[in-house]
């Protein structure tokens, strides 16, 4: 704007662009989230304010702060699904960023077949999750899956099942997320190792400092931006994705890999209970509302987008 | 005679002394990216088997006779593909999948569009309020809204139809992309646009003769984001469409999942046949996607 300005004889916009241009062009987008994103999120704020299930309708009606007083104090499963979603989240996001980043700093190298490997290594990251799923469970299965193979070689023992074993399923669940994730990470570290300048580099070879030194002093700070984004996204990504779990261990067995996003689907599609589905909902929005503000504070909102 | 002899020579060949020492030892010397070979390949090698046996393991499981434990899928035979194609109605669920995904496509393409270009070429009264809302909307997962949005489609009259499914997807896909949208027009010059004016076109001619051409890339980039995402998701369509003659790709790989005893081989074929497209899809649109895909990355 201030560039036209600036021009001696800025050209007239032309006749039908009116103030009131702009607005009409966000009217789509508008309604649409206000419909199907805004008037959900406060029907859920009312419903987690009362007793709803349509199958106990007897019971339904205003409820006050009952709902959220028997998830605080009365329901263990509600604590367990919340540790394990914190539990998830950490140890998947922090794998995936290792990963990532030493994956992302070995393909910007220069080396024969860079191409066709930065090809292969980020090819996971558009399988979904129900796919994935389906791939491990193959992976997994205690008769034909690779344990199968690895006992034939002397690894393990045959028919050794990693996804219904209590003590086995929370590393089977984190491989087969990590096997897809990790691309992500990869990726956008790897769109950004390359806005490095070259010269910093060169600077640093001058003054005699090593490739470990390089990497602290020059290679993380600058990347800190994106990983601290990144991170946060993903954290959020991967505490409100229920694709994998649902169809990989069912949340089971046990409940040993419900989420807290998963139990909500479980207490809500197969419970009918919609009015404490709804006061779980309403927890889990604080938790990603504070994620998200710390998020914003961190990349600047207001500044431009990257 | 001795001397003249050595002045013609001289520019010719270059006497060696004339040549830079190395100032300093050749370890230090090394540029940034001559990292040992083994440095490279070794870890590479390792994690590339990490990735590709799931990938062999369900070609395998797919292209080998039922019943066989083979680890190289020969005989080649494609009954899976078959049984899964006709049986279990991947023939129909493709379809509806392929149908879900090119409107959701258009229409996320479309109305980010337009919401893309107010944000960039406009200031108005509510652009900030929007651009919060688009944030945080990005945060707001379509799985705890299952609930609500259920009842909407219900008052709408919709469920059990792929309108749900599309709008639902549409809806959880704008933000971002309108941000994005928004990111590439501000990269076109408004003096392009300016230029068309003073030759006489209004507003929408200009846009769409100047501004649509260098949005390609972009636009490619957010069209085949949303043609994946809708692809791939696969919540909308498990609560909202219960006719199994509606169902998509990623519902009917649950169902087999989901199966008491799970047909292995039927499981697998129908895998890549969810995965074919997004292969494709890929492959088409790779030169255009380094530039969108830092940026559409992030929705993971």
């Amino acid at each position: 704007m201030a560039q036209a300005a600036a021009v001696a004889k800025p050209p007239a916009p032309p006749r039908r662009s009116r103030a009131s241009l702009p607005y009409l062009l966000i009217t789509p987008a508008a309604l649409l989230m206000l419909g199907f994103i805004a008037y959900p999120v406060v029907s859920v704020f009312s419903y987690s304010l009362q007793h709803y299930n349509p199958t106990k309708p007897w019971r339904n009606g205003f409820a006050g702060i009952d709902n959220f007083v028997h998830a605080f104090t009365e329901d263990p499963l509600f604590w367990d699904t919340l540790v394990f979603s914190a539990q998830w989240v950490v140890v998947e996001v922090g794998l995936q960023l290792l990963f990532g980043l030493a994956l992302a700093l070995i393909v910007n190298q220069t080396f024969v077949g860079r191409a066709l490997g930065r090809a292969l290594v980020f090819s996971p990251w558009a399988v979904s999750g129900v796919l994935t799923s389906a791939i491990w469970v193959l992976l997994y299965n205690s008769q034909t899956g690779i344990t199968r193979y690895l006992a034939d070689i002397g690894i393990g023992e045959y028919g050794t099942s990693w996804l219904s074993d209590t003590s086995t399923v929370f590393s089977a669940a984190v491989v087969a997320d990590l096997w897809r994730g990790v691309p992500f990470f990869a990726i956008l570290i790897l769109a950004d190792l390359q806005s490095i300048p070259k010269d910093l580099y060169e600077a640093a070879e001058v003054d005699g400092a090593s490739r470990v030194r390089q990497f602290f002093h020059i290679t993380l700070p600058h990347l800190k931006d994106a990983i601290i984004l990144s991170t946060l996204l993903r954290a959020v990504w991967e505490f409100n994705n229920v694709d994998l779990l649902y169809t990989l261990t069912g949340g089971g067995p046990a409940g040993e890999t419900t989420t807290l996003p998963l139990y909500i689907a479980n207490t809500s599609v197969d419970a009918h209970n919609f009015g404490y589905a709804s006061a779980l909902t309403t927890v889990a929005f604080v938790i990603l509302l504070f994620c998200s503000m710390v998020h914003l504070r961190l990349s600047k909102f207001g500044g431009e987008s990257k | 005679m001795i001397t003249k002899d050595a002045e013609k020579v001289a520019p010719v060949t270059p006497a060696p002394v004339a040549e830079v020492p190395p100032r300093r030892p050749r370890r230090q010397h090394r540029a940034w990216d001559e990292v040992p070979r083994w440095q490279i390949y070794l870890p590479l090698s390792v994690y590339l088997v990490f990735t590709l046996v799931p990938f062999y393991w369900i070609l395998l499981f797919a292209l080998r006779r039922p019943g066989s434990t083979s680890l190289v899928p020969w005989p080649l035979t494609f009954e899976h593909f078959e049984k899964v194609w006709n049986e279990r109605s991947f023939g129909t669920y493709f379809q509806n999948s392929v149908l879900v995904g090119v409107v959701t496509l258009l229409m996320t393409t479309l109305v980010a569009l337009a919401g893309g270009y107010a944000l960039a070429r406009f200031d108005f009264r509510i652009k900030r309020g929007f651009m919060l809302a688009l944030l945080c909307s990005q945060f707001v997962p379509g799985a705890l809204l299952l609930v609500p949005l259920f009842q909407i489609f219900a008052e709408l009259r919709m469920i059990n139809s792929l309108g749900s499914v599309i709008l639902a997807e549409t809806v959880f896909q704008l933000p971002l992309s309108i941000i994005l949208i928004s990111t590439f027009i501000k990269n076109v010059p408004y003096a392009l646009e300016e230029a068309a004016w003073v030759d006489g076109c209004d507003r929408f001619t200009a846009f769409r003769v100047v501004v649509l051409p260098l949005l390609r890339p972009g636009l490619i980039a957010v069209g085949s984001f949303a043609f994946v995402h809708s692809w791939n998701h696969f919540l909308f369509a498990l609560m909202f469409l219960s006719n199994q003659e509606k169902q998509t790709i990623p519902v009917g790989l649950n169902t087999l999942l989901s199966a008491d005893s799970v047909d292995l081989g039927a499981l697998a074929a129908g895998g890549i046949i969810a995965a074919v497209p997004v292969v494709i899809v890929f492959a088409f649109i790779q030169k255009w996607l380094i530039t969108g895909f830092s940026a559409g990355a992030v929705k993971g």
